[in-house]
């Protein structure tokens, strides 16, 4: 088959089964256009700002895990989507970036619209290519799908001149899918021994923990940390990215743990004598301060990545691999090690836990007269009985979402957690409407973000994607206030929003449905109303409580033990 | 194992745009430092040595030998600082010989094994070959004499015995 240089990359992405791309034209890629223009099997989404195509195609990867792909022109086209890389980058979310580049003979002239796409790139990513020759697209492409979808995933952006694309000239195309990069390989150190080891460490816990992160979700294993954690009856906590990998309505599920994690995960952190992380990286914001990080606790690490192994906090015990896999293994041999835990010991424990839940740290003052963030998100809960997939922005409405939305099930989830970009939100909610089109999406912003990618409304309109934006609006830069309020002695510069528009007005002009809700009374029913809403996009402007803070809270440089909790919880319980 | 010491690192990488880039990228991302560096193909031509020495404590070499193991390019990556191995560095120094400097600069070329490989009325080029130290003491032992020119190639690695970094045919 021969086939123009163009046809090559249409072809390429078919037989990798993309389904979407998520893009915005322009010069460099008009010839990509072109023969787009002809392919039937894939369907292009116009985006209106090439962020918004990298957080929509990361939000696709997020709820469907599989690659989302981006096609972008060359010069403002992939500067503009450098954030969208990056954050994508911080979560390894699996992700091709295809940009055009200007023709060969205009490399580094500073030719109209040249960018060194690669060069920009290259600590964002997990690999980029600059395509030199048409008789390398193809393999490039099977290349970039490997390298972002193995191993610990991450974005691949491929650099193509434009004169590479010329439907005129024409070359054999081959699609071989066995292909080796001699100088990509996903290392294990997984052995059965080392399992059964990790097992027995595990078995002779007497005051455990299960700390889990992002990579269970990645790594699809959810159901082999349930299956584990169950048969040893030890509580877990979740990371902010890995909500929802293990059922947040489950009793042994305490909560986020880290800085605005509970306070019965965070002192179960603290207090414990064998930890064991799967699939979690030990974020800053979520170890506190390192040196007071977990300081009686045996440590294994099961990670697909070995430099997350005791890059921030030394491990006694790491397995490197597929989680999935070595959950299974670690299942069978903790089935023949069970025997040997000691009940007493971590019934105890449970006990010390269980005292620590008294603390009620989640709970908050209601009222008649404003409407609290928190009983939104309550109420979102409640409206969508759990089954939604949420995206959010970056601030306090991310931080709620996180602690009251209870997620069940994995993938669900969505947001920026290693970038915390603003803006995410509503474009990753047209990834998820789209891989997703019968399930309910809702994006919960703030004022401040949400502005960020607001042109995607119209993305929305045009392909009919009946998210439901709710606005939680404070009209404060909320988290940045509350920084202020604790450690600026209330001096709120610039954190006020000032001149904020009329949202419900903003989304009419749209196309869509605005609705606002300003009184506590009306919060459910209003709610219920814009959900119930199947075809259309609804943006609820929420206006809300404008100085609630997020609560319990680690302040930087602090121990799991330090937190500072809500005036509202439960400062009676006797603790230590 | 956190005081910072001196690792040198051999890296096998794919010959390709961008690969030099994306390590000298990784040390600055990172905060590490590059002492010295030195780059040329092998015997394959698809792959590249380079020889690289930085300071930092065994801890965050360590951690920086897998975050070089992680990079795409990179085919293999090894620290030679704890195993026996052996290293050579090249110098070509320019100097100032005056009539009455000539035959102190013999001597000492000779004392070092150092060859003389250009002449004019007025200078001598030097090259010598060793392990850093050598080179440095060399250029000490010069004393007055004047150094109008110095380049040095970085220090270059290579495992004792009969193990090697490159890949199997
Ligand atoms: C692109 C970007 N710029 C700046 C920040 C820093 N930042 C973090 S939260 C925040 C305020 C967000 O305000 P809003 O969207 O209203 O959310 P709220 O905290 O009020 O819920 C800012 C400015 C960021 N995370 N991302
Ligand atoms: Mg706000």
């Amino acid at each position: 088959m021969k086939l123009s240089g163009s046809e090559i990359i249409i072809e390429s992405l078919k037989k990798e089964g993309v389904d979407y791309i998520f893009g915005y034209p322009g010069g460099a890629v008009l010839h990509i256009y072109d023969a787009l223009f002809a392919a039937k099997d894939i369907k292009h989404v116009l985006v209106r700002h090439e962020q918004g195509a990298t957080h929509a195609a990361d939000g696709y990867a997020r709820a469907c895990n599989k690659p989302g792909v981006v096609l972008v022109t060359s010069g403002p086209g992939i500067t503009n989507c450098v954030t969208g890389i990056a954050t994508a980058h911080m979560d390894s979310i699996p992700m091709i970036v295809i940009s055009g580049q200007v023709s060969r003979h205009y490399v580094g002239s500073d030719a109209f619209q040249e960018a060194d796409a690669t060069g920009i790139t290259r600590p964002i990513c997990k690999h980029n290519f600059l395509i030199n020759d048409r008789e390398s697209i193809a393999e490039t492409f099977r290349k970039a799908f490997i390298i972002a979808t193995t191993g610990r995933p991450g974005p691949v952006i491929i650099d193509i001149p434009k004169d590479l694309t010329d439907p005129n000239i024409k070359i054999n195309f081959e699609y071989k899918k066995n292909i080796k990069i001699r100088s990509y390989k996903v290392k294990t150190n997984e052995c059965e021994d080392k399992i059964q080891d990790a097992a027995k460490l595990i078995c002779s816990a007497k005051k455990p923990m299960i700390y889990s992160g992002g990579g269970v979700v990645l790594g699809k294993a959810s159901t082999e940390l349930t299956k584990l954690t169950k048969l040893l009856n030890f509580p877990i906590t979740n990371t902010l990215m890995g909500l929802g990998a293990y059922p947040s309505s489950d009793s042994q599920f305490l909560g986020m743990l880290g800085m605005h994690g509970t306070y019965e995960a965070n002192m179960a952190m603290h207090n414990c004598d064998v930890l064991l992380a799967v699939g979690a990286r030990f974020d800053d914001r979520v170890t506190g301060d390192t040196k007071q990080f977990c300081p009686k606790a045996k440590i294994i690490h099961i990670d697909i990545d070995p430099s997350s192994i005791s890059k921030i906090i030394e491990v006694d015990h790491s397995l490197i691999g597929n989680t999935k896999k070595i959950l299974k293994k670690l299942i069978t041999y903790t089935e023949k090690h069970k025997k040997t835990i000691d009940r007493e010991a971590i019934n105890k424990w449970w006990k010390k836990i269980n005292s620590w839940q008294k603390k009620k740290c989640l709970s908050y003052s209601k009222s008649s007269k404003v409407i609290k963030p928190q009983a939104v998100i309550e109420t979102l809960h409640k409206i969508s009985k759990g089954k939604s997939f949420v995206t959010s922005d970056v601030g306090q409405h991310q931080m709620w979402v996180a602690q009251y939305y209870k997620f069940d099930k994995p993938n669900r989830w969505i947001n920026s957690g290693g970038l915390g970009t603003m803006g995410f939100g509503l474009p990753a909610a047209i990834g998820a409407q789209l891989a997703f089109p019968k399930e309910q999406v809702i994006c919960v912003t703030g004022e401040a973000s949400i502005l960020m990618c607001i042109q995607e409304l119209s993305t929305c309109l045009q392909y009919g994607l009946p998210v439901k934006v709710i606005n939680l609006n404070n009209r404060y830069m909320g988290m940045v206030r509350q920084w202020q309020e604790f450690f600026y002695e209330g001096r709120y510069a610039m954190s006020y929003m000032d001149a904020i528009p009329d949202f419900a007005k903003l989304a009419e002009s749209f196309g869509h449905i605005g609705m606002v809700i300003d009184k506590p009374e009306n919060l459910e029913k209003d709610l219920t109303t814009a959900l119930g809403y199947k075809n259309r996009l609804v943006f609820v402007d929420v206006i809300t409580d404008q100085t609630e803070n997020v609560y319990p809270m680690i302040v930087n440089g602090k121990g799991h033990h330090e937190m500072h909790l809500a005036p509202s919880a439960n400062e009676d319980i006797e603790l230590a | 194992m956190n005081i910072d010491k001196r690792h040198i690192i051999s890296i096998l990488v794919e010959n390709e745009f961008g690969s030099l880039s994306r390590i000298a990228g990784l040390f600055s991302a990172r905060g590490y430092n590059i002492h010295c560096l030195s780059v040329a193909p092998t015997s394959d031509d698809s792959i590249s040595r380079m020889t690289l020495v930085t300071n930092c404590s065994d801890t965050k070499a360590s951690q920086l030998m897998k975050q070089l193991d992680k990079l795409v390019d990179v085919i293999n990556v090894k620290d030679l600082t704890d195993e026996t191995h052996i290293e050579r560095e090249m110098l070509l120094l320019k100097v100032k010989s005056t009539l009455k400097q000539r035959d102190e600069l013999k001597r000492l070329t000779d004392i070092f094994r150092a060859r003389i490989i250009d002449v004019t009325d007025t200078t001598y080029t030097i090259e010598l070959t060793g392990p850093t130290e050598k080179i440095l003491a060399f250029i000490d032992s010069l004393g007055k004499i004047k150094i109008i020119e110095q380049v040095r190639s970085g220090a270059l690695g290579i495992s004792r015995g009969s193990e090697s970094l490159e890949i199997k045919k």
